[in-house]
């Protein structure tokens, strides 16, 4: 380092991130955000309701035409994510550090395995389709196939002791799958989930496919669970199980699809979460071609 | 025209006078003695009395379903408990025109329909899914999934049998084991399979029905299953979320529609029409599914109705036990003023009211074929599922505002699709937001295809390999 001793460091600030741009909360607050230790890490952005509705506006926006990109074009954004997160992985693995206390060399770890669950999900954009649907032989002339499609917008909040490697495995397998998301991240440790959406930023990702909050979820979920507008709700980052109760109740007046605290799976069951399927019949042979039984 | 010389069925089936809840193997009656009466729809004549549940009779059904899951069905081998799925179908299939006519009496649809559809189909659905039972490691869902427990399952009255075979044919290949409460007004079929299973020497415990009303659902959806699977209205739906959320019981639900039947300029019109028939008159237009939204190109309109009227004007509504008869009785009082009083609301909200001259027979639950024209997509009848042979038109002009118009709307069960241009059936059916999309067909069910919604008209899928997972714990 060739730098002065006495220069003064240029600290970032750390914001939402909302279609593709990073505002500020529009309430205005801020939270003080310490290491496990105590040591004052930065202030970020403590999201309001309002917020939460930008983010879904926007990822409702997103959504339709993310979910149209060819599977191809999906898999090669995830894969700039993770190309984008390995040439900044000192830097996470720093951010990774102060939040959690790891050991460096452990964090760098998290942040590899990290780039590594990026390029994992990558490969399946183009495969899931074939994996989960398929042609169903029906007892009759008719072609008759089915395919998993996205559900929407997912309302995620984000695991608050793995804030990055938690985030991604819950971000990854639902966008990858044609949905966008809007992020509750780890209330007391979301700076390195923040950092991630200027990741997201510089990889072709659309704006609104990915929207980050910082906040309390105590106060931003509720309104995330009775939003009309969202298909989804992940509660894996609600340690609280009135909470989570709560929360689940609140997303069943819309009959929104529901991921449960603590529910585990393979990368296959995390990208069928956030999907349903499809199916679509059409006759095949001229004997088919009446339209019906009467 | 030529008019048809009635054709009554001849067969009559055993209905008992009385059945009890069948729970762990026999019939018994409802701990508290509660029984009601079921009404044939069509003459208003009771057919029987059947036992109530209650919560006691639900804590001893859930009770030997879990001793019989834990002690017999779980540990059975997939090729044991495969055959006796394929031993229920071959009984189903030898008792067809039986239950067909219990049906068509208990039910009110039309025996043609209960002959070639109802009971084949569920027939299908445990010869399907009995196959399953010793290839479940092949379904994409792990190497050794394993079963959830008991499933608790709530059943309407729309298709009582092939409901029910939807329900259990699933469970029971998976490895659970069920307590399925049939509808209030429909509990025939579901009391005839118990006996089914019974001939079929099916161990105690493993299929348990439980007759009774909303009451008798509740409980056990509150009791204590592992997993709950519901078909019916969405209200009820979203109370069952509601009652469950916080819990570990997982939950399926196949709930109501609105569902849009588009027809471009460039349809095979006489097959549209058929298909716009097949649509909402189906079963009375008691299906979650019904094409109740007809969307029509402006083009095409004048056409396509005078088509479509003309050929309602041939449906014959009457005796459901005429093999003839294409229209049958409406459910029960309580659906038929339903129906009445949201088709009032179609005339009060200004669209225009056409119904074919048809004659109704005196008693009975009956309502005309119904057509609305110059309908508004604001109107209650665009909006509200009227689960009865009524159907909304509405038109559109570009593509674009026909997939706008079709999915605007928070169902998500079904949608239809007629055109001869093969890539704008593709381009449609990706953009409607509908679990099922029939193209250039309409109201096609199979057991090896995927069946359920999406948005407000529920989550997860019955049929197919897909509908596995439903009972899996995966």
């Amino acid at each position: 380092m060739s730098e002065h001793a006495d220069r003064l460091r240029v600290k970032k600030t750390y914001k939402l991130y909302v279609g593709g741009k990073f505002p500020r909360s529009e309430s205005g607050r801020s939270y003080p955000v310490s290491s496990p230790d105590g040591a004052e890490l930065a202030n970020a952005a403590l999201a309001s309701r309002k917020d939460g509705r930008d983010a879904v506006a926007a990822a409702r926006k997103a959504q339709r035409p993310w979910a149209g990109q060819t599977a191809y074009l999906r898999g090669q954004i995830l894969y700039r994510a993770a190309e984008m997160l390995e040439g900044r992985a000192g830097q996470f693995a720093e951010e990774l550090a102060d939040a959690t206390g790891a050991e460096a060399h452990e964090a760098l770890g998290t942040v590899e395995a990290a780039i590594d669950r990026l390029v994992h999900y990558a490969g399946w954009t183009d495969k899931y389709t074939s994996v989960l649907g398929g042609a169903n032989p029906v007892a009759g002339p008719y072609f008759n196939h089915t395919t998993p499609e996205p559900l929407g917008v997912i309302a995620i909040v984000a695991p608050q002791d793995d804030p990055l490697l938690g985030l991604i495995d819950a971000v990854a397998p639902a966008i990858a799958t044609g949905n966008t998301v809007v992020v509750l991240a780890s209330e007391a440790k979301p700076l390195p989930a923040l950092s991630f959406g200027e990741v997201l930023a510089t990889s072709d990702l659309p704006g609104g496919v990915v929207n980050l909050l910082s906040g309390k979820a105590a106060e931003v979920a509720p309104h995330l669970a009775a939003h009309a507008d969202v298909n989804g709700l992940d509660l894996g980052g609600v340690a609280d199980a009135g909470l989570a109760a709560s929360l689940e109740a609140a997303a069943a007046e819309t009959l929104k699809v529901v991921r449960r605290p603590g529910r585990t799976g393979t990368s296959l069951d995390l990208l069928r979460q956030w999907t349903e399927y499809k199916t679509v019949w059409h006759p095949a042979g001229m004997a088919a071609t009446a339209g019906g039984g009467y | 025209m030529f008019e048809y010389a009635p054709a009554p069925e001849s067969v009559r089936p055993q209905i008992k006078e009385h059945y009890g809840l069948f729970i762990d193997g026999e019939f018994t009656d409802a701990a508290d003695g509660a029984v009601f009466k079921s009404v044939n729809p069509s003459t208003e004549e009771a057919l029987f009395t059947v036992a109530e549940a209650g919560e006691a009779d639900v804590q001893a059904a859930v009770a030997a379903a879990r001793r019989a899951q834990e002690s017999v069905w779980g540990p059975m081998s997939g090729a044991e408990r495969g055959k006796y799925l394929f031993r229920i179908a071959r009984l189903l299939q030898e008792r067809a025109r039986e239950f067909a006519v219990a049906e068509s009496l208990d039910n009110g649809k039309p025996i043609k329909e209960t002959r070639d559809f109802d009971v084949p189909t569920a027939a299908q659905h445990f010869f399907y899914h009995a196959g399953w039972a010793d290839k479940l490691a092949y379904a994409g869902l792990g190497a050794d999934p394993r079963p959830l427990g008991v499933i608790g399952q709530v059943i309407p009255w729309n298709f009582p049998l092939l409901m029910l075979s939807w329900k259990i044919a699933p469970a029971l290949a998976c490895g659970n084991t069920v307590v399925l409460k049939p509808a209030e007004t429909t509990p025939l079929t579901a009391l005839m399979f118990a006996e089914l299973c019974q001939e079929a020497e099916l161990p105690p415990g493993v299929v348990n029905i439980l007759p009774g009303a909303g009451a008798t659902g509740a409980a056990l959806v509150d009791s204590a299953v592992d997993k709950v699977a519901f078909t019916g209205s969405t209200a009820v739906g979203r109370a069952i979320a509601k009652s469950i959320a916080g819990s570990k019981k997982k939950l399926t639900l196949e709930l109501g529609g609105k569902a849009a039947n588009i027809v471009f300029d460039d349809a095979p019109i006489d097959q549209a029409v058929e298909g716009i028939v097949n649509g909402i008159f189906f079963n009375q237009g008691h299906v979650c599914c019904a094409g109740s939204r007809l969307l029509v190109q402006e083009s095409v309109a004048d056409d396509v109705l005078e088509r479509l009227k003309a050929r309602v004007e041939t449906l014959r509504v009457g005796d459901p036990l005429d093999k003839n008869t294409d229209i049958g009785a409406i459910n029960s009082a309580e659906q038929l003023s339903r129906i009445q009083a949201l088709a009032a609301t179609g005339g009060d909200e200004g669209a225009e009211v056409w119904q074919p001259a048809c004659e109704l027979p005196e008693r009975g639950f009956w309502f005309r074929p119904t057509v609305f024209t110059g309908v508004q997509q604001s109107m209650r009848i665009a909006k509200e599922e009227i689960f009865g042979p009524v159907l909304s038109v509405l038109t559109f002009r570009t593509p674009d505002e026909a997939i706008a118009k079709a999915n605007n709307t928070p169902y998500g069960l079904s949608a239809g699709v007629w055109t001869e241009k093969g890539s704008k059936i593709l381009w449609a059916a990706e953009r409607l937001r509908a679990g099922v999309v029939w193209a250039n067909t309409f109201n096609q069910f199979d057991a090896a295809s995927p069946f359920g919604g999406l948005k407000e008209s529920g989550y997860g899928r019955e049929g197919g390999r897909q509908g596995l997972e439903a009972y899996l714990d995966v």
